[in-house]
């Protein structure tokens, strides 16, 4: 029994320290709940924070390897890129020493090239002077040759006055004009007649042939039929007289050339002569293959017209009079 | 009456109407005769007789009708007036030579006056009744169709075209061929007068194959030939380049330089003129004439002769030197600047100075090498004497003062420049002073030299606004040389020294 008691009294304690410790514990449960939540939190902060910076750091190894690996690209890229410059812009300026003389030479051998236009000058000169001296030569010339006809014309006028003058020739008698006894010498002129040789004078009548040729001219060929002959025998002064040709003058007739200007054509156009180019039964030979031709197609209409065609072919080496004068 | 006696009465007015028409045709060759013929009458009566039965009468009446429109444009109007003219045309188609001639000749007497007058000749139909005479074998008729052509076709393009047009010009060329002399002269003279108004003209004649028969009778011996020739030629290349090609493809350079000697002065004029024309264009032609030697040719041609004659030569070596810096070197070393001057001193018709001072300019104003040639001639004093000179007309004024400008941008010789630093009006003085202040800051020779013959002491006297160009040179001058001797020239230096001497106390 005392147990009993001693349990009862305990209960009662027990009792009490368990409302007792239930109350501390229910004051307590909202601290420690708290503190439990807080520890929690801070645990399962703390974790996620060591897995965020566990990430964070892997995620840094694998930036930084990448970022290296990328700037390592750039910059071997960046390296051939400036080495390709360098590259360049060095043959660039060897480009330009070359292409600078080159340019100097060209243009100086060239475009404005010193010797040549030196020598082109110098070169000129030499011709000018050549020129100028031809030139003078030639005036010269052409002076001498002006002089000479004049001389010429002189002379002969001089001789043609000898020959009208003949009349005063000095005889033994009786010295002419030219020949005064008072000079040293006679006079050219009386020289000249001594020279001159006495010629009949020409017959009067071709020259009055010729004036009567000359009015008759102009009223050439269409004489009014009742005014014929009257016009004529008022106006001729010598038509009694039958009129003959001087027999000493030597003028050939017809057509006939100089044997020098035959020979120059012929020499300048060798293949100008007055023989026919074609054959000379040539037109028997067309005519023949014409009819050889008709026979076999017959249409009558084309056979004299194509003939005249074929003849007049063989008629062109007559046209030669016309080109013959072009060529003298 | 009997038969006899009536023809009688018929054959002694045919005799004195023959006489009359034979008695004004020779009064009309005088001047003097003209006046009295007209007033008495002498169209109105001629007229009938030119219908008159007898051809001989005809003839003469037309030859007189001819000669007297030849003197006064008055009496070639009356022809046109009183309606001769076409019944002339008419009678040119049918006949004979004698009539053709003395038609054609009328024809060309009235043409010759004026456009008007030639206008009226094409009008009635002339110049296909002449193109038809250019067809007939009479030299002389041919001669007469060419001339009336010739005569029509000169005044301006349209009357040359009508002319073209009618088929004158295959003709012409083919009694260039003739062996008359009249008639080549004559068609040379009518082919250049027709080629001379328009390109289109001359591409005409040259197409028919002209050049090459021309460039053919360039040698001939006979003066008034080689005078026409040479002016077609030069009418046909003025035109144009390829005109002026062909032209000097007809091979005549080397002969044609041989004319230049010729005693004939019109064509020495003339030759001298087709170069012209062929040089103008451009420089690879200048350089085939300055080539063959025709550079040393022309400037003795402008040592021989003097006045009008000289006109064309002056005006080449004006083109040649104008093309390229080469071609002026090439006229200087001719002796061209020398005899240039010649021509500038001893002339007085002052469009032929005028072009003598554009010659120079295009010379000098290349380079300094040229510049000196001309200065050294003493051509800047003289250029400016003409610029200066109030009688001279504006269009030598204004030529020799481009000339000067240009030559003095390039001078560098100071012995030249230096005339011209005394009596200078302010535009020339610029240039001049300009080009001392380029030259004096590198050549100390030359700054001794402008000290000593006065140059400093001058370019001290010029009074310039201050700021403007004058001025800057000026100062450039000036810093060339130390300050005691730009002190010393400047002008009333003398003044200041007596002053200072006045102020000055003796210690």
């Amino acid at each position: 029994m005392a147990e009993l008691l001693k349990i009862k009294s305990e209960v009662e304690e027990f009792k009490k320290e368990y409302f007792y410790r239930n109350s501390q514990a229910e004051e307590n449960r909202q601290r420690e709940y708290q503190a439990a939540n807080r520890i929690q939190s801070w645990f399962r902060a703390s974790k996620v924070r060591a897995y965020l910076s566990h990430l964070h750091k892997k995620a840094i190894i694998i930036q930084r390897i990448w970022r290296g690996f990328t700037a390592r690209a750039r910059f071997r890229q960046m390296v051939k890129a400036a080495y390709f410059i360098m590259k360049m812009n060095f043959y660039e300026e060897m480009a330009v020493r070359i292409q600078k003389r080159w340019r100097g030479f060209f243009v100086r051998k060239y475009i404005h090239n010193y010797y040549a236009r030196k020598s082109y000058l110098e070169g000129l000169s030499r011709k000018n002077e050549l020129v100028r001296m031809e030139l003078a030569e030639l005036e010269e010339l052409q002076k001498r040759e002006r002089d000479c006809v004049e001389m010429v014309k002189e002379q002969t006028a001089k001789v043609y006055q000898a020959h009208r003058l003949h009349h005063l020739l000095s005889t033994k008698q009786c010295p002419g004009v030219f020949n005064s006894p008072f000079r040293p010498a006679p006079h050219e002129m009386e020289l000249l007649l001594r020279q001159v040789k006495y010629q009949a004078p020409a017959r009067l009548d071709p020259r009055g042939r010729a004036c009567l040729m000359g009015m008759l001219g102009p009223t050439d060929h269409s004489f009014p039929g009742t005014l014929g002959s009257p016009w004529i025998k008022t106006t001729g002064t010598c038509s009694s007289k039958p009129i003959l040709p001087p027999i000493s003058s030597k003028k050939q007739q017809g057509l006939l050339r100089e044997p020098g200007e035959v020979w120059e054509q012929r020499m300048l156009c060798p293949d100008l002569t007055l023989r026919l180019q074609t054959s000379y039964t040539h037109l028997e030979e067309a005519q023949n293959q014409l009819r050889h031709k008709y026979i076999r197609l017959p249409t009558g209409k084309l056979g004299t017209g194509s003939m005249l065609h074929h003849l007049s072919h063989s008629s062109n080496s007559f046209t030669q009079p016309a080109y013959a004068k072009s060529f003298r | 009456m009997s038969q006899r006696q009536i023809i009688q009465v018929f054959e002694q007015y045919q005799k004195s109407r023959f006489q009359f028409v034979q008695t004004v045709a020779d009064l009309a060759l005088r001047p003097q005769n003209i006046e009295i013929l007209q007033n008495a009458g002498v169209m109105s009566l001629l007229r009938p007789l030119m219908l008159d039965v007898v051809p001989s009468i005809q003839q003469t009446a037309a030859l007189a009708l001819g000669r007297l429109a030849d003197h006064s444009d008055d009496l070639a109007e009356a022809v046109v007036k009183e309606d001769i003219l076409p019944q002339l045309v008419q009678s040119l188609a049918s006949q004979n030579r004698f009539y053709k001639k003395a038609a054609a000749f009328v024809l060309r007497s009235v043409a010759k006056h004026s456009p008007e007058l030639s206008q009226a000749v094409v009008a009635c139909g002339g110049v296909d009744a002449l193109v038809l005479c250019l067809e007939e074998f009479d030299p002389g008729v041919k001669e007469a169709a060419a001339w009336a052509l010739g005569y029509i076709a000169r005044h301006n393009a349209s009357l040359s075209q009508s002319v073209v047009d009618a088929g004158a010009v295959p003709l012409l060329v083919l009694c260039l061929l003739e062996p008359e002399m009249a008639l080549k002269r004559i068609a040379a003279s009518t082919l250049s007068d027709i080629s001379k108004h328009t390109p289109e003209l001359s591409q005409t004649v040259v197409d028919v194959g002209a050049i090459a028969h021309l460039a053919q009778m360039i040698l001939n011996p006979d003066a008034k030939l080689k005078r026409q020739v040479f002016s077609a030629l030069s009418q046909i290349s003025k035109h144009s380049v390829s005109l002026a090609e062909m032209v000097i493809e007809a091979d005549i350079f080397p002969a044609a330089v041989a004319c230049l000697k010729d005693p004939d002065d019109y064509v020495r004029k003339n030759v001298t003129t087709l170069m012209r024309e062929v040089v103008k264009h451009t420089p690879e032609l200048s350089q085939v004439i300055v080539n063959c030697g025709g550079m040393a040719a022309v400037i003795d041609y402008l040592g021989e002769c003097r006045g009008n004659l000289r006109l064309p030569g002056i005006m080449m070596l004006g083109y040649v030197a104008a093309h390229s810096e080469n071609l002026a070197m090439a006229v200087i070393l001719s002796k061209g600047v020398p005899q240039l001057a010649l021509c500038l001193s001893e002339e007085h018709e002052h469009h032929i100075k005028a072009a003598t001072a554009w010659s120079i300019g295009q010379i000098g104003h290349h380079t300094p090498e040229h510049a000196k040639a001309v200065a050294t001639s003493d051509l800047l004093t003289k250029l400016l004497e003409l610029y200066m000179d109030a009688s001279s007309s504006e269009d030598l004024q204004a030529k020799s003062k481009k000339a000067l400008k240009s030559i003095l941008q390039k001078c560098t010789y100071l012995p030249g420049l230096e005339p011209l630093l005394y009596d200078v009006p302010s535009n020339i003085l610029k240039y001049v002073v300009c080009q001392f202040s380029k030259v004096l800051p590198n050549d100390s020779k030359a700054r001794r030299l402008f000290v000593t013959s006065g140059g400093l002491k001058k370019v001290q006297e010029i009074d310039a606004e201050p700021g403007s160009s004058l001025q800057e040179h000026i100062n450039a001058i000036n810093s060339c040389f130390p300050e005691e001797i730009v002190r010393y020239y400047s002008p009333g230096y003398s003044e200041v020294l007596l002053e200072r001497l006045e102020n000055y106390q003796p210690a």
